[in-house]
């Protein structure tokens, strides 16, 4: 038997993010104490390193590595770099939080670079193996963070529900894979592709298949009905968690159903097409509606969430490769809204004070113009209202899901919209025309995260005005 | 060169409005009158230029677009000339009366008590003007309807702004609203034969239109199910409807006597001069439509020649100066409508030029003796005026005779030639028309010179003779000097060209068989002097002074006859009083009706049906799905794992079914 070195070029980033996670890991073990900032610029700088090394190695060809284990193109370089940019953000707003909250620990920065360890791998897995690799990796290390006060009963209680749920999540696509291995008899995507073309696969079993599979993804991403756990958590875990929950995550997410519907099961179509499409109308529905009953913002973001997922999937549903550009556009702005709204909530909160409440935002405009200005570009952002560049994201899907011929889809899609405007303009309605119930002095939030949430809030504003770039960059990626 | 030229007529005005609307409080009173009247002086001196090449050099006609708005579904919307005879000479028009009235405000407004030396807002007065002559401009110029709509809806906002410029009187905010609501009724229609030319033609272009009359001519439409009509004869209505609102016929007058509330110059630029001439201006545009339709040619002509006489009638019995004019204005309307109904459309065009001059001087008249009298409108409180004020006098006169169509002055031409042509035509209506138009000399004659004789030769009243009257000052009487001359000149060389139909030319198409003037110009016409000779035996002439004869018998010589007469027959005096009835009626019906209306639509379709019915209760299923959903987020995993399964069957059997 001969044993080939495989080429380890195409996965540098993601093993140099490896060793200096674990780096991380061990060091802060001896300095958190002394050095409390140390871990952070640490993992800051790490991500930053991950990031120059996927750019600086951007490439358009796909090369596949690790017996075809791992591949890297172009689709993946771009998702690793959002995904760099929007941890960054995510980190830059937590440490604030942590500190504030009085839990600030190196484990939050070090999980959290692990998670994105994973979401590489997810981002680049050309079989089911690397795949499961890279989602086991991510999932463990929000389990963890969610639960990561661990005094917090609450908190704990998220972490394992999500958890519990998670693992039988797993264990149905693991069914998924193995039922799908079962009839083609293979496990990497390209072959995958061929075997089903070919028509020698029992179509029955396929089917099966596609369906644990589909589950599974829907879980991940937060789709009815199998969003269950994502008010919950959301809702339980410290804000830092649930700005890091999400948002990045989602990204890797979308890679996952890029690689397993579209670049492995492309054949099976007519099966998960179907599927897709009562998942994504549910998701619109249910998020919109049940959002308009929630006190809580960041429940209220989850279901909002869970809404914006049902429009992701409008692009998948329209099975083309315009379809997975629209939706990855739409994800990408998504992630950022998400780091923008979150953002804007652990910005906010400050020792004992979680302002997450829809009614903490009353009177935020009399207290803090500029803020409430920011908060009011990204709800109006979420609501797809133009300009901003999440009336671009939606309207994107919609054309893709028009041109393959659901009009009925979009039509139900612009509904649900319309619904959702109406939690996000009340909270705009609260910053401007209600009073404060809190006669407190005015909200300060410390120059960093001023500047941070302007400039995601600003970016918004931005990309909106000239969305050409992105687009074209995500239709060219795919 | 051309193409720069009209751009400078065009936008000239517009840039003095800016400058005195905009920085009216920085460069103050004087610095407001000489932007605008630069800005007016520039348009008009172009305007003679434009006037001279077309006239009498016979240029081309010029056809070009300014600048393009946008092109959207393989239609053009663009801001355009159209230039020839016809509208080289509105230029012409609109901008020296334009000149004129801006000279004659400063004088005029100096004395106004509502806005005094320290009153900023008085430079609007001056941007609306200037603003005014650059939206007739865009009318008259404009080669597509698009801007003609743009300049038809500017004028209407300006005369809004105008009326109602004396702001803190109510009576001219009542006024102003009517002449907008009004207004907007015309414009209805308008707007909707635009629309048919739009859904028809696919152009908004004129000459693209014309090009396809003639394709289009028999098609028919359905508005009512089962009843046909032919398109072009619709929308000709449509877009005399528009015609009707803007130059007042009847039913559509009831603004024009109101907008009197307005300061006098406004009234001779708006309400004589151009404004209300758009209508007529826009028919004669659309000369190669009309021609094919008579049932809507029909339509204008009796519109038209009631307006003219049963508007004269009322202008017996006004009192105030300013009214008396205002109803011969509408009565003058009827005239040139009632001429484009015969076909006459030059007749009509020349009528609304020697009207333009003649009616401005009368009104700038007018205006001369309210300053003379303090701003006093009440003809009752006048008398004997004229050896106090020679020139006003004088260019009243003028303005009179020019008026009833005494033989050589301009009006004499126009009116008979409208006369003549009414009699040549045996459209269905024109000796109805005919008769009514007649009688209306008559009425005319004796309106006229009933105030001419009280105002200026009968018997001093307390007022005059207690307080000191003046003749007005130089701004004023100059543009009263100057309009005399075309209000007394200008008929006698421009009738043979208008009859013979050369001064028009190919600006106006009539078909053969219709062409009135021609065949008057054929039988008739043995040149302008011997028409003036001629004209003392003909029964309009005579009528004519009769008239005067009468209102001199009963007003200066047996001044008693009038009260008698009143009491005589009481009900004829009522009817006329209150002008036939059409604001009471239209208070009750219109006004009350859409007021009843609209609680209608407010109570039940607003409130029950939409908010209520429709928003609330979309509003209150959402809001109990989300609160019914709600509960299904227990909070226990073994649920959430319950769904998860659950979703799992349900799928499995909808893929494998």
């Amino acid at each position: 038997m001969n044993f080939v070195i495989p080429s380890f070029a195409p996965a540098i980033p993601e093993i140099t993010l490896l060793i200096l996670a674990s780096l991380i890991l061990v060091a802060d073990t001896f300095w958190s104490k002394r050095f409390q900032n140390a871990t952070y610029y640490a993992t800051q700088a790490s991500l930053l390193v991950a990031g120059y090394l996927v750019l600086s190695s951007f490439s358009v060809e796909q090369v596949f590595t690790f017996n075809d284990s791992f591949v890297r193109d172009s689709f993946a370089d771009v998702l690793k770099l959002f995904t760099v940019a929007i941890t960054l953000g995510i980190f830059l707003f937590a440490r604030e939080y942590l500190v504030q909250h009085r839990f600030m620990s190196g484990e939050f920065f070090v999980l959290g670079l692990f998670g994105v360890l994973g979401m590489f791998v997810m981002i680049s897995a050309n079989n089911f193996i690397t795949m499961y690799l890279g989602l086991e990796i991510m999932s463990l290390a929000m389990y963890a963070m969610i639960a990561l006060r661990k005094y917090d009963g609450v908190a704990v209680e998220a972490g394992m529900k999500y958890f519990v749920l998670g693992a039988l999540a797993t264990g149905m696509l693991l069914y998924g894979f193995s039922m799908i291995y079962g009839a083609t008899g293979t496990i990497t995507f390209p072959e995958m592709k061929a075997v089903i073309a070919s028509g020698e696969a029992d179509g029955i079993v396929l089917a099966f298949g596609v369906v644990f599979v589909v589950i599974g993804l829907a879980f991940k991403m937060g789709a009815v009905p199998f969003h269950m756990w994502m008010p919950d958590v959301y809702h339980g875990s410290p804000t830092a968690v649930t700005l890091y929950l999400g948002t990045a995550p989602k990204l890797a997410g979308f890679a996952m159903v890029y690689r397993l519907l579209y670049e492995a099961m492309p054949g099976l179509v007519g099966d998960w097409q179907q599927l897709i499409i009562i998942i994504s109308i549910l998701s619109m529905v249910i998020g919109s509606i049940v959002a308009i009953a929630q006190d809580n913002l960041k429940r209220m973001l989850a279901y909002s969430g869970i809404g914006h997922v049902g429009f992701l999937l409008l692009g998948v549903i329209a099975a083309t490769d315009d379809g997975f550009s629209a939706a990855m556009f739409f994800i990408i702005v998504y992630a950022i809204t998400g780091v923008a709204g979150f953002g804007m909530i652990t910005a906010l909160s400050r020792t004992g004070f979680e302002f997450d409440r829809v009614a903490d935002f009353k009177g935020l405009n009399a207290k803090n113009p500029w803020l409430a200005l920011m908060m009011l570009i990204v709800m109006f952002s979420m609501a797809g209202i133009p300009p901003f560049v999440g009336f671009w994201a939606k309207i994107v899907v919609i054309e893709e899901v028009v041109k393959a011929g659901f009009t009925w889809i979009a039509v139900i899609a612009v509904i649900t919209a319309v619904i959702s405007a109406f939690y996000y303009l009340r909270v705009v309605k609260s910053m401007y025309f209600d009073k404060s119930e809190i006669q407190g002095p005015v909200e300060i939030i410390s120059p960093a995260l001023h500047w941070g949430v302007s400039f995601v809030a600003i970016l918004l504003l931005a990309l909106g005005l000239l969305p050409g770039s992105l687009i074209d960059l995500c239709y060219l990626s795919i | 060169m051309l193409h720069e030229i009209l751009t400078v007529i065009l936008l000239a005005p517009l840039v003095g409005a800016m400058i005195a609307g905009l920085f009216g409080r920085q460069i103050g009173r004087a610095g407001a009158h000489y932007s605008t009247i630069a800005g007016v002086a520039i348009s008009a001196v172009l305007s003679f230029y434009v006037f001279w090449l077309y006239v009498f050099q016979g240029a081309t006609e010029y056809n070009a677009a300014l600048y393009t708005w946008m092109v959207s579904d393989g239609i053009n919307f663009q801001i355009g000339f159209m230039i020839d005879k016809l509208s080289a000479t509105m230029m012409l028009v609109v901008t020296f009366v334009s000149l004129m009235v801006h000279i004659y405000t400063i004088g005029y407004m100096d004395h106004d008590e509502d806005y005094s030396h320290d009153n900023p807002y008085y430079q609007r007065f001056f941007s609306y003007i200037s603003l005014f002559t650059f939206s007739m401009l865009s009318l008259v110029m404009a080669n597509n309807f698009l801007q003609l709509f743009f300049g038809w809806e500017a004028v209407g906002l300006v005369s809004y702004l105008l009326i109602g410029f004396y702001m803190k009187r109510e009576s001219a905010i009542q006024a102003n609203l009517k002449a907008f609501l009004v207004n907007r009724v015309g414009d209805f229609g308008f707007i909707l034969g635009i629309a048919v030319v739009f859904v028809y033609f696919g152009t908004m272009d004129y000459k693209e239109f014309f090009a396809q009359l003639t394709t289009q001519k028999d098609v028919m439409i359905e508005i009512i199910p089962g009843v046909e009509w032919s398109m072009i004869t619709v929308m000709l209505i449509l877009l005399f409807i528009g015609a009707m609102g803007k130059s007042a016929q009847m039913p559509l007058h009831v603004w024009l006597p109101e907008s009197m509330e307005g300061p006098t110059p406004i009234s001779a630029l708006i309400h004589a001069a151009t404004m209300v001439t758009a209508g007529i201006f826009m028919v004669a545009r659309l000369s190669p439509a009309y021609e094919l339709s008579e049932v809507a040619l029909s339509v204008v002509l009796i519109t038209g020649a009631l307006t003219a006489f049963l508007m004269g009638l009322l202008g017996l019995i006004q009192n105030d100066i300013k009214r008396v004019v205002a109803y011969s204005t509408l009565s003058q309307l009827g005239y040139m409508t009632a001429a484009l109904g015969a076909s006459a459309y030059a007749a009509g065009m020349f009528h609304v030029l020697t009207h333009a001059f003649f009616k401005a001087l009368l009104f700038l008249a007018a205006g001369s003796v309210i300053i003379a009298m303090h701003h006093i409108q009440d003809i009752r409180q006048m008398g004997g005026l004229k050896k106090y004020m020679p020139i006003t006098y004088w260019s009243m006169l003028i303005g009179s005779l020019a008026l009833i169509g005494f033989p050589g002055f301009s009006g004499f031409f126009s009116k008979d030639s409208i006369l003549l042509s009414l009699q040549a035509t045996d459209r269905f209506g024109a000796d109805f028309a005919f008769i009514l138009l007649m009688m209306g000399v008559f009425v005319t004659a004796f309106y006229s010179f009933r105030m001419f004789f009280i105002v200026f030769h009968g018997e001093e009243s307390e007022y005059v003779k207690t307080h000191k009257i003046k003749e007005s000052p130089l701004v004023v009487t100059i543009p009263l000097i100057l309009l005399a001359i075309p209000a007394l000149l200008m008929g006698l060389p421009m009738i043979e060209p208008m009859l013979n139909g050369s001064y028009f030319a190919e600006a106006i198409v009539i078909k053969p068989e219709n062409d009135t003037m021609m065949w008057v110009y054929n039988n008739y016409f043995h040149g302008a002097l011997d028409m003036i000779i001629h004209s003392f035996v003909t029964l309009p002439v005579i009528l004519a002074l009769s008239g005067v004869a009468l209102a001199w018998f009963m007003y200066i010589k047996q001044p008693n006859i009038p009260g008698k007469l009143k009491q005589m027959c009481p009900r004829g005096h009522y009817v006329l009083e209150n002008a036939y009835g059409f604001d009471r009626l239209n208070e009750i019906v219109f006004v009350n009706g859409t007021r009843k209306l609209g609680q209608f639509f407010t109570r039940w379709v607003d409130v029950k049906l939409i908010d209520t019915g429709m928003v609330t209760n979309t509003f209150m299923a959402i809001a109990h799905s989300a609160n019914g959903l709600r509960r299904t987020q227990t909070g226990y995993m073994y649920h959430y794992a319950f769904v998860m399964i659950f979703g799992l069957l349900g799928m499995l059997i909808w893929v494998l079914w």
